[in-house]
């Protein structure tokens, strides 16, 4: 029988059909992805202990009873640790947009050998597994440097700004890629010099990229959980992934979804701020940088 | 966890030309340590903090230890030690393989994530790309927003949900699939690869998303004009001209996954762990140093194919922009 004669076969066989069977399995994956989340944002407001059995609305969890210690306002051990989290993105975020800016534009104009294998370098570390970084680091910490640091604050510092490093130098790299030197090159025949050429010519162009990956830094260190793990040196310096990850070991209380839900929303105005920045920074040149922004994210 | 990219964007100019030429015709001089100086705290940033830790790690593992079982690293080369890195080697090989089972599963279960990454993945980027229509930037929103929620609270919340009083046990209970509820977490094996396919397809669907919509609607049409049926010129149209993104997706989620420890801590067990928790328990043991170096080595070279995969790609996208 012609496949075509049936109306099923016509259906599966005009090509204008809508593409229902695709459309559901990307509801489908959506709901996957964003619903569970939503479910522990919500769980946070349980009257109860419970974080499956849903026992009526209450903010116990959020800013309830001082004496217990028990909620995200009043526990010391999970205030500390939003704070290390965000002081942890922020510094992070500034060491190595700072630093993976200066090597893009190293990278791209300087001539030779070196910048090979410096790239090299740099997108293996980009590319590695992080446990490699973080074992590899903490056995540094431990036993090469010894006497001279102590795991805490300033070796999680160290960690995320080597794993995070890469993240500016590509973003700004591909920027500089596309803007070409002409402008500079315009501005010393004008009469300035290198430094001024980059300064006021050069650096203002790469703005957007700066952003960008500022934006995306920060967001991925607060995200970061296998390397502060390793180099956190004890309860004290652990930032809220660590915390959630051994809450979920043992036994989380509600008060875990709601300092994950403070963390969430305090990245998604941080991510808010850094795009407006970005908006910003971008006019006369926004259409072409934001292009590259979801270029890079793709 | 982090985010991954595909490489650089090339660049929209030939600028081979100009770099032929040099600075020599450009007018502006600098003097030669100008750019250099710009990439030296990076650089150094990279060597004391990258490579130097590593070759701590060779140290270690070829290394000895003192009668606390504290490793004492060996610098010189010539004096290294191979007998604790060896002796990793036979529990994999040898005669009592016990860290085996560990990689035999990872070598199962990342395959198994990627794959499905990589399928459920097409089909999300193909739909969004090719039929999203109006609704483009919100799917892309929504695509996009499982990088900016911690990977740590994604599977929190999807462990709360497995949970043996948990809501899909409950929901299954209440369709007649089970009668009682199943204990996902006790280590299956199944909740490992939907846990890694969970955190980790995100990175695979931006990049096949972007290479999907790059492709010109006029080869898809022209295939069509020229007879072949729909699924035809998927196979021989789309699919070819997506190639280079499913190579590079495939790469994009399995590195992380050969290192994945936590996904397995949170919702899998002893059963299922995998090659990352023998590293993270080597680390915790008291004495474990030594091992846990020879077990990342071991990773590194077992990763070497992908990783050389990868930078080559990535260098012939930079050398195609220059």
């Amino acid at each position: 029988m012609n496949p075509g004669a049936t109306r099923v076969g016509r259906w599966w066989r005009n090509p204008w059909r809508r593409p229902r069977f695709l459309a559901a399995v990307t509801w489908g994956y959506l709901a996957w992805s964003i619903v569970p989340v939503l479910i522990a944002i919500a769980f946070s407001f349980n009257a109860g202990r419970s974080r499956t059995t849903w026992q009526g609305f209450s903010l116990r969890w959020w800013t309830g009873n001082p004496s217990l210690r028990e909620s995200l306002l009043y526990d010391p051990d999970l205030r500390t640790a939003i704070f290390q989290t965000l002081r942890l993105g922020i510094v992070t975020m500034a060491v190595s947009v700072g630093l993976g800016t200066a090597f893009a534009i190293g990278l791209d104009r300087w001539r030779g050998r070196g910048p090979g294998l410096a790239n090299f370098t740099m997108l293996l570390s980009f590319v590695i597994p992080e446990i490699i970084v973080g074992v590899s680091l903490f056995l540094f910490f431990l036993f090469f440097l010894k006497d001279l640091v102590h795991l805490g604050t300033a070796t999680e510092l160290l960690g995320l700004i080597t794993f995070q490093i890469s993240y500016p130098v590509i973003i700004v790299r591909a920027r500089i890629l596309s803007i070409g030197r002409q402008y500079e090159e315009a501005a010393m025949d004008l009469g300035g010099s290198p430094t001024q050429a980059v300064q006021r010519v050069l650096l203002p162009l790469l703005y957007p990229a700066i952003f960008a990956s500022a934006v995306l830094v920060f967001a991925d260190t607060v995200d970061d959980f296998v390397t502060v793990n390793y180099l956190s040196g004890g309860s004290g310096t652990e930032p809220l992934s660590v915390k959630i990850y051994d809450a979920a070991r043992a036994a989380p209380t509600p008060a875990v979804n709601a300092a994950a839900t403070f963390m969430l929303a305090a990245t998604i105005v941080a991510v808010g701020i850094g795009l407006l920045f970005f908006w910003r920074v971008s006019r006369g040149q926004r259409a072409k940088a934001t292009q590259e922004f979801v270029g890079f994210q793709v | 966890m982090r985010s991954e990219v595909a490489a650089p964007e090339a660049a929209p100019e030939p600028t081979a030309e100009r770099r032929a030429r040099g600075n020599r015709e450009s007018g502006a001089w600098y003097p030669r340590w100008y750019w250099p100086s710009f990439a030296t705290p990076a650089i150094l940033w990279l060597a004391l903090l990258f490579v130097l830790p590593f070759y701590v790690v060779l140290a270690i593992a070829f290394g000895t230890v003192d009668i606390f079982q504290n490793p004492l690293p060996v610098y010189q080369p010539w004096y290294w030690s191979f007998a604790t890195f060896n002796q990793t080697l036979t529990r994999f090989v040898g005669t009592n393989p016990f860290y085996k089972p560990a990689l035999i599963r990872t070598l199962v279960y990342v395959p198994a994530a990627s794959l499905s990454c990589l399928v459920l993945g097409y089909v999300v980027a193909y739909f969004v790309a090719r039929h999203g229509g109006r609704l483009k930037g919100l799917y892309l929103v929504l695509l996009i927003s499982p990088f900016f929620i911690s990977y740590l609270m994604r599977i929190y919340a999807w462990q709360s949900l497995l949970l043996t009083d948990g809501v899909i046990n409950r929901f299954l209970i209440k369709l007649h699939l089970t009668s009682a509820p199943v204990n996902w977490l006790s280590g299956r094996p199944v909740t490992v690869v939907l846990g890694l396919v969970y955190g980790y397809i995100p990175y695979m669907i931006l990049p096949l998303y972007g290479q999907l919509d790059r492709i010109d609607q006029s080869l898809l049409e022209s295939g069509r004009d020229l007879g072949a049926s729909p699924a035809r010129t998927f196979l021989r149209v789309t699919l070819p001209l997506s190639r280079q993104a499913i190579l590079a997706g495939l790469v994009i989620v399995s590195l992380p996954m050969f290192g994945d420890y936590f996904t397995n801590n949170l919702i899998g067990g002893v059963k299922t762990s995998m090659y990352g928790n023998l590293i993270d328990n080597a680390v915790a043991s008291p004495g474990g140093g030594p091992q846990a170096g020879s077990l990342v080595l071991i990773l590194v070279v077992l990763l070497l194919i992908p990783l050389a995969y990868y930078l080559r790609s990535t260098k012939r996208a930079t050398e195609a922009g220059l």
